[in-house]
C-alpha cells in the first residue's frame, strides 16, 4: 500500500478533464428537461458530436472549427427528434432511445475512413501568472479551453434560469405547457430550442472525448456517457450547480479509484469499480432531499388543440 | 420445457431447411466483443474472416455481430445466427463460452468455435493463441527500457489469459531488471476508450515509463504519446500508427489460417471438435517490427528470445519458479504444463496486489 505515490495535484487536474464530458451533456439535457422534454438520446448525440468534430478536425486541422461541428451535428441529429416529438407527436421515450441507437448506428458509418488516425492537438491553455501558482496552477490553470467553457456553461444556465425572462418563460413551458400556450408562449418553438441545444452541448461533450481526452476515433467510443449525464440531471433535481459537483464526484471518483489501484491499495477492485456510480448517486440522493422535483410536464406530449 | 423443445426442435429443422437451400454455400458465422473498427483485438477476427472470404470466394457467405455482450445476451446472438443457417459459428470472446455450449447443444449440426476458452462439445471446439510468448518478449523489452523501474499494466478482466499474460511480462521483465516493478490496473472491460486512456494516464502519472495493455482499443496509445517518454506495445493488433514512439513493438493475432482451415474442415466434412492452442512458432502470435525508438543490442536480444520461443527451445515459464505466496511451482529447468497454464489463477512471485475474484 503505498498512498505517496498518488499526487493530489495531479489527481486534482485529471479529475477536471474526466468531469468535462458528462458535464457538457448533463447541461444540455438539463435545459431541454426544464423545457418538459426528456430526451433520451443523449448517448446518441454524443458519439455523432465525436465523429463530427474529429472528422472536421482532422480534415481542417483545426480543432476550434471541429468542436463548432460537433455542436452543429449534434444540434442536427436533436433536430430529427424533435421533429418526431413536436410536430409528429411521438413518444418522447421511444424517438429518444431510437436516436441513441440511429446516432450509434450513424457514427459507425460516418468513422469507417477515421480509425487510427490521430487528431491535431489541442493547445492548452498556459495562462503566464496564474498557471505557475504552486498547487492551484496545475489544478485551476493549466487546462485546454473546453474545461473553462463548461464551467462558463454552468454558471450560464444557473443565471439564466435563476434572474432573466427567458428562463422563467422555459421553466413556464416545462411545468405547465398549456398554461404556458394560453399566456401566449411558443410552446413547441421553446422546445425545439431547447432540445436543439442540448443537442449541441452532448455534440460538444462527444467532441472532447474525441478530440481531448483519448484523443481518437473508436466506434461506440462513448461507451456509456450519454446515460450517466442523463442520470445526472435526474440526481441533481434539475439544477446547474448539482450538476457540475456530481460530474465532479463522478469523474473523480472514477480517477481516483483508478489510481488507488495502481497504487495497490487492499480495497477489492470490484468495489472500486462501482464506486463512482455508487458515490454519486448517494451524495445527490442525500442532497435531493429537499423539495425538488421533476418539471411537472417532463414528457408530456403537447398538442395546441387540446 | 416441452415448448423450449419444441422450439428448439423448429429451430433445428428451420436451421435444416435453410442449409439444404444454400448447400453449394457455407455459411460462417462470427460474434464480435467489440467493434470491428475497435484496432484491436476484434479487428483482427474480422480480418481473418476477409481472409475467408478472399479465400474461399462465392463458396462461402460469411456473417458477424459487432459489439455483442458477454453474457445472457450472447446466447440470443448465437442463436440467431444458428437459425439463420450458419454451418461455423466462431465466437471470439472468453465470456461467450458458457452461451456458446448452451447454443452448441440445441443446434447438433451447426459446428461451434469458441476463442480462448476450456469447455468442448462434440461440435464446439476451441481456439486461443499463446499470447503469452509476445508476453515475454514484451516484458524483457520493458524491462530493459524502463528508467523509472515501473512498468504499467491495464488488465481487462481476472481470468487465466490476461493473468498468464501479466505473469509472463512480469517474468520477463524481472530476469533482465531485479528492480522492476508492476503496477496492474483492471478496467473490467475489453474496449472502453475513455476508461483505458484515464487508466494509462493514473499509471503514467505514477511514474510509469512502460505501459502494457490487455485491452482493445489504442486509447492507452495516444495516452502515452501526450505524456512523451512513455513506451506502450501494440495490443492484438499491430497499432502501427503510433509507432516508432510510444508503440515500440506489438502482438499481432493472426487467426486467417486457422479460420480459412476450419472452414475447409467444414466444407470436406471432416471438421473435429480440438483444442488448437498455439503460439509464436505456429504463427498465429506475430511479433510487430520492433521501432527505432529501441536500441539494437535490446532488439537483437528480444529477437533472439522470439526465435528461442518459437522453435520450442525456450519457455516462458520456466523454472525456477514461485507462486507470489512463496510457494514452490516450478523447479529449476521444469516447464508449466498447459493444464497450469489454462487454469493460471495465481501470481508469480514478486508482483504485489491481489486478482480480484
Amino acid at each position: 500500500m503505498d498512498f505517496g505515490s498518488i499526487n493530489p495535484v495531479l489527481l486534482l487536474a485529471s479529475l477536471m478533464v474526466a468531469a468535462t464530458p458528462i458535464l457538457l451533456a448533463a447541461l444540455g439535457e438539463l435545459v431541454v428537461e426544464r423545457a418538459g422534454v426528456l430526451n433520451l438520446g443523449v448517448e446518441g448525440m454524443m458519439i455523432i458530436g465525436a465523429i463530427c468534430g474529429f472528422a472536421v478536425a482532422v480534415n481542417t486541422g483545426s480543432p476550434v472549427l471541429g468542436f463548432v461541428a460537433a455542436a452543429g451535428g449534434g444540434a442536427l441529429l436533436s433536430l430529427l427528434f424533435a421533429l418526431l416529438t413536436q410536430f409528429a407527436l411521438a413518444n418522447q421515450v421511444a424517438s429518444g432511445l431510437a436516436l441513441t441507437l440511429f446516432g450509434l448506428g450513424l457514427s459507425a458509418l460516418l468513422g469507417q475512413g477515421y480509425v487510427g488516425i490521430k487528431p491535431p492537438p489541442v493547445g492548452k491553455l498556459d495562462i503566464p501568472l496564474l498557471g505557475d501558482i504552486p498547487v492551484l496552477g496545475p489544478i485551476l490553470f493549466s487546462h485546454d479551453l473546453m474545461v473553462y467553457f463548461g464551467l462558463g456553461l454552468v454558471l450560464a444556465i444557473w443565471a439564466m434560469l435563476k434572474y432573466t425572462r427567458a428562463g422563467l418563460v422555459l421553466r413556464a413551458v416545462g411545468e405547465n405547457h398549456d398554461a404556458a400556450h394560453a399566456l401566449g408562449y411558443k410552446v413547441v418553438r421553446i422546445r425545439v430550442l431547447a432540445i436543439l441545444f442540448g443537442g449541441a452541448c452532448a455534440g460538444l461533450g462527444g467532441a472532447y472525448i474525441s478530440l481531448i481526452r483519448v484523443p481518437q476515433w473508436t466506434e461506440g467510443m462513448t461507451a456509456g456517457a450519454g446515460w450517466i449525464a442523463l442520470a445526472l440531471v435526474v440526481f441533481a433535481s434539475w439544477k446547474a450547480g448539482r450538476v457540475l459537483l456530481g460530474a465532479w464526484i463522478f469523474g473523480g471518483v472514477t480517477v481516483l479509484q483508478l489510481n488507488l489501484q495502481a497504487a495497490g491499495i487492499a480495497i477489492p477492485v470490484e468495489y472500486l469499480s462501482m464506486s463512482p456510480y455508487l458515490i454519486t448517486i448517494l451524495v445527490l440522493v442525500i442532497m435531493s432531499a429537499d423539495r425538488s422535483r421533476a418539471p411537472a410536464s417532463l414528457g408530456r406530449i403537447f398538442h395546441a388543440s387540446q | 420445457m416441452n415448448l423450449t423443445k419444441l422450439l428448439a426442435t423448429a429451430a433445428v429443422a428451420l436451421g435444416l431447411a435453410t442449409t439444404a437451400m444454400a448447400q453449394d454455400k457455407t455459411k460462417v458465422g462470427f460474434i464480435y466483443v467489440g467493434p470491428i473498427g475497435d484496432g484491436g483485438w476484434t479487428y483482427e477476427h474480422n480480418k481473418g474472416r476477409l481472409a475467408v472470404e478472399a479465400h474461399f470466394g462465392d463458396k462461402v457467405e460469411t456473417v458477424y455481430q459487432e459489439s455483442v455482450p458477454e453474457g445472457a445476451d450472447a446466447e440470443r446472438a448465437i442463436t440467431q445466427m444458428a437459425l439463420q443457417g450458419a454451418d461455423l459459428i466462431f465466437t471470439t470472446s472468453f465470456g461467450y463460452m458458457e452461451p456458446t455450449l448452451a447454443v452448441a447443444g440445441k443446434f447438433p449440426n451447426v459446428k461451434f468455435e469458441h476463442a480462448t476458452g476450456f469447455k468442448t462439445a462434440p461440435n464446439l471446439a476451441t481456439y486461443s493463441a499463446r499470447f503469452y510468448e509476445g508476453r515475454a518478449v514484451q516484458g524483457h523489452i520493458a524491462g530493459k527500457m524502463t528508467k523509472s523501474n515501473i512498468v504499467g499494466y491495464i488488465a481487462s478482466f481476472p481470468i487465466p489469459e490476461v493473468i498468464r499474460g501479466i505473469n509472463s511480462a512480469y517474468i520477463h521483465a524481472k530476469k533482465v531488471n531485479p528492480d522492476v516493478e508492476f503496477k496492474i490496473i483492471w478496467a473490467y472491460t475489453w474496449f472502453d476508450p475513455a476508461k483505458e486512456a484515464d487508466a494509462a494516464t493514473a499509471l503514467i502519472e505514477q511514474g510509469a515509463d512502460v505501459i502494457l495493455q490487455h485491452t482493445d482499443s489504442t486509447a492507452p496509445q495516444a495516452a502515452a504519446e501526450k505524456a512523451d517518454n512513455v513506451i506502450t506495445f501494440g495490443q492484438a493488433s499491430d497499432m502501427g500508427e503510433y509507432a516508432p514512439m510510444p508503440r515500440v513493438s506489438s502482438i499481432i493475432d493472426n487467426w486467417a489460417p486457422y479460420y480459412i482451415a476450419r472452414t475447409q474442415a467444414v466444407m470436406d466434412d471432416t471438421w473435429e471438435s480440438v483444442q488448437t492452442w498455439d503460439g509464436i512458432g505456429a504463427g498465429m502470435v506475430g511479433i510487430g517490427e520492433i521501432s527505432s525508438a529501441v536500441p539494437e543490442a535490446i532488439k537483437a536480444e528480444a529477437l533472439a528470445l522470439k526465435a528461442a520461443l518459437a522453435d520450442g527451445s525456450d519457455h516462458p515459464f520456466t523454472g525456477p519458479l514461485k507462486k507470489q505466496d512463496g510457494s514452490d511451482w516450478l523447479g529449476d529447468g521444469e516447464t508449466a504444463d498447459d493444464g497450469t497454464l489454462l487454469g493460471m489463477n495465481f501470481y508469480v512471485e514478486g508482483i504485489t496486489g491481489d486478482i480480484p475474484n
